[in-house]
């Protein structure tokens, strides 16, 4: 075991796999030469050569493209997509034939991409660096989309999304590559030693697209979530003293609606939590699939805590951040039911 | 010049009613243009991309240092598979008519672009077409039937019912799917050249897009990464002058040529005559060599003429004049290769005919067997549990739950 941030946790997945597989290439703005904005492939040129860690022209639609292509050709991309706020001009090669080429060829053809790229906010980064885009990406039918918590499952969903032959969309929390942050930007920064998922096997190991977990067991309400906001909910849940589950979503489409369903029956309540926009967010999906579900167990209507319906705005960030504070205030409602 | 600023609003040569008027078009004679060695520098081709590579000149002969000189025997079987695509088309067109398929696609007027260039790349190289490429596929194998099943939906149908007719694919014979939304395949095609790069294999990719999808930005996402890792790519522009309704000069085609949008990232272009067998295959045979031999993407312009409507859903007397097509300079690729194979000796109009009736009995008797997999109306039909296969490599849970539901409605 070694002690990895978020960021040396994802460089050792796509170091493992490159070394395991000749196929897996990287590419994306600034990924190569330089190691990427965020040091993610910090090294994997030097490593493995110009060829297989690919320096691409600033066009999001060229690059996953272009993925696309090799990935028909035999080879297993890892593109990475500098901040998800950029995705946009690729989205139709996301949506129109990256999710749709194994089902309109009836399998003859597929192309097992894999997109990295940075959400969320917490950075300063403003409307054009803080979004969370991943609803937009469990809307696409043929497309998984992943967002894990923790160094530890980011290695691991990692090496599963580039081994799996379906596409997947892997969101990186940012404001948690260095440290756990439980939503008070007033603390000093926590490094991931301080956290039992900072401690990630150097070598191969899996994390399984199709599993959300259960990061701390409770019995009074459950709370549903993913990315940073796994440990903000933590620090909010203790804030209340309410004995809370929590279930880190970690991959949103396919979604494990049976380790979620059996939790929301065990506390018979409901809260859920995201960082992204509120109207159409995932949360709205989480929310229908769980009155589904779980109806007749339930004590109290589901809440939800997300970010606002505004862009992300630079000089409100931690107004807009749902941080402790409003968490907190979600639990107490749904516990107030009685 | 005047002394305001202006909005120009491009407007085509000619409207219903008009007579038809190819004005705009800049021809160079047969043989006029050199053929200039495929390691020279890109400045040393950019000439490429105004002139126009014409071999089959008006009076049938061939001509010029483009001139593959390709034996009679094989002119005259792409000759016959120029003609299989268009007997093709007009059955297919008036099935759809008939309502046993909802839509359809010719490629009438543009035959020899598939053709020519399927006979001028290798069974290794990739193919990402586009939707009017149809003799691509014919050519590299794909049988009639086949075809007739895709656009039947039918047990047959190669894409088990998820695409509308004519949304063909080969694996098998290295040709992609084609996608509803334009341009997509340019990128594609980029990145499966970078890969055999990669790969260190000599196979080079092509691909096709009309001239109005080149405003699309994957075609300049494409001509960027192509120029920029010196992919082994052809990029063919098929510029039939008309996007549905919208002229070319709506795609930007008034004032330089479609084969000149790859010079400014050194890319060299070629404008070739579209309707010239002879021309296009030489062309492509260029760029692939050039290609093969690590001098990256070329782009050519093949320039012709849409015949006939966009699709079974267009009606084109309603946007430009009737007898356009017959006005066309460079007139119509099947009966110039008919009539250079005639001039030479190696063709009549009595085999024409002969081998014409026998391609239309060939046709009509996929057609027959082709219905045995199915029709719009009669059995066998695809089994709907299937519409949840292949969303991913395997079913996951939520697909699996939604295909019981649906089956317990249909029962």
């Amino acid at each position: 075991m070694a002690q990895m941030n978020m960021i040396e946790a994802i460089r050792s997945a796509l170091d493992v796999l490159m070394h395991k597989d000749p196929n897996v290439v990287v590419l994306g703005e600034d990924v190569g030469y330089f190691g990427g904005v965020f040091r993610c492939t910090d090294g994997l040129q030097r490593k493995y050569g110009e060829h297989r860690v690919i320096d691409a022209p600033i066009a999001e639609g060229g690059i996953i493209g272009a993925a696309i292509g090799m990935g028909v050709n035999g080879l297993r991309p890892v593109a990475e997509i500098q901040f998800a706020d950029y995705i946009y001009p690729g989205f139709d090669q996301v949506v129109s034939e990256l999710g749709r080429l194994r089902y309109r060829t009836s399998g003859d053809f597929f192309s097992p991409v894999t997109i990295r790229t940075p959400c969320g906010g917490g950075i300063r980064g403003g409307q054009t660096h803080s979004q969370s885009p991943e609803s937009i990406f469990t809307h696409i039918s043929g497309i998984k989309t992943v967002m894990p918590s923790n160094p530890y499952d980011a290695k691991g969903l990692l090496i599963s999304a580039i081994e799996s032959d379906d596409p997947v969309v892997f969101f990186e929390p940012k404001r948690i590559y260095n440290g756990p942050f439980d939503g008070d930007p007033e603390k000093p920064a926590v490094p991931w030693t301080s956290h039992p998922k900072g401690e990630v096997p150097e070598s191969y190991f899996t994390v399984p697209l199709d599993e959300a977990e259960i990061v701390e067991s409770g019995e009074e309400l459950t709370i549903i979530t993913y990315g940073t906001l796994v440990h903000v909910a933590q620090a909010a849940a203790r804030l209340t003293g309410v004995d809370a589950e929590i279930v880190d979503v970690r991959t949103l489409a396919p979604l494990d609606i049976g380790t979620l369903a059996e939790s929301v029956r065990k506390t018979g309540r409901c809260l859920i939590a995201h960082e992204a926009t509120r109207f159409s967010g995932f949360g709205a999906e989480l929310a229908a699939t769980m009155q589904e579900e779980c109806f007749y167990y339930l004590e109290a209507p589901i809440e939800r805590v997300t970010g606002w319906d505004t862009p992300y705005p630079h000089a409100f960030e931690w107004q807009y951040f749902p941080g402790q504070k409003r968490i907190a205030a979600g639990i107490r409602k749904v516990m107030e039911v009685q | 010049m005047s002394t305001k600023s202006r909005l120009h609003i491009p407007q085509p040569s000619a409207r219903p009613g008009d007579k038809p008027d190819f004005s705009y078009l800049e021809l160079s004679p047969a043989g006029s243009v050199d053929k200039p060695e495929v390691d020279s520098r890109v400045r040393d081709l950019e000439h490429l991309s105004a002139g126009l590579v014409r071999v089959l000149d008006d009076d049938h002969t061939a001509k010029g240092a483009w001139n593959p000189n390709i034996e009679p025997g094989d002119l005259q079987i792409a000759l016959r598979w120029l003609m299989l695509t268009r007997v093709f088309d007009e059955r297919m067109w008036q099935i759809q008519r008939q309502g046993r398929i909802s839509f359809y696609m010719q490629s009438t007027g543009e035959e020899a672009v598939s053709i020519a260039q399927g006979m001028a790349l290798r069974p290794g190289d990739m193919c990402f077409p586009s939707y009017r490429n149809q003799g691509l596929y014919l050519y590299r194998g794909t049988r009639l039937i086949d075809m007739m099943c895709q656009c039947l939906s039918n047990t047959g149908d190669m894409c088990q019912g998820r695409q509308m007719p004519i949304m063909y694919h080969n694996r098998s014979a290295n040709i992609f799917s084609i996608s509803g939304n334009l341009a997509t395949q340019y990128p594609h095609a980029v990145g499966w050249a970078m890969a055999a790069a990669i790969k260190g294999e000599d196979h080079v990719a092509a691909t096709w897009v009309g001239d109005g999808a080149t405003a699309e930005a994957d075609f300049h996402h494409a001509l960027t990464f192509a120029a920029v890792y010196q992919a082994p790519v052809i990029l063919n522009v098929v510029n039939n002058q008309w996007a549905i309704s919208t002229f070319q000069g709506f795609a930007g085609g008034e004032r330089r040529p479609f084969a000149a949008r790859g010079l400014g990232l050194g890319i060299p272009g070629i404008r070739v005559d579209g309707n010239d067998l002879l021309a296009v295959y030489a062309v492509t045979l260029w760029a692939a060599d050039r290609a093969r031999r690590g001098g990256g993407p070329t782009l050519i312009e093949l320039v012709t003429y849409r015949g006939g409507a966009h699709s079974t859903s267009d009606d084109p007397s309603k946007y430009r004049p009737k007898d356009e097509w017959s006005a066309f300079p460079l007139g119509d690729p099947v009966e110039r290769l008919k009539q250079h194979l005639i001039s030479e000796g190696h063709w009549s109009d009595a085999e024409h005919e002969k081998l014409e009736q026998e391609l239309r009995e060939e046709v009509l008797a996929a057609w027959k067997q082709a219905q045995q997999f199915g029709t719009m109306t009669e059995g066998p039909f695809l089994d709907p549990a299937i519409m949840f296969d292949d969303v991913y490599a395997e079913m996951p849970a939520h697909l699996e739950k939604q295909r019981r539901q649906m089956l317990e409605l249909e029962s």
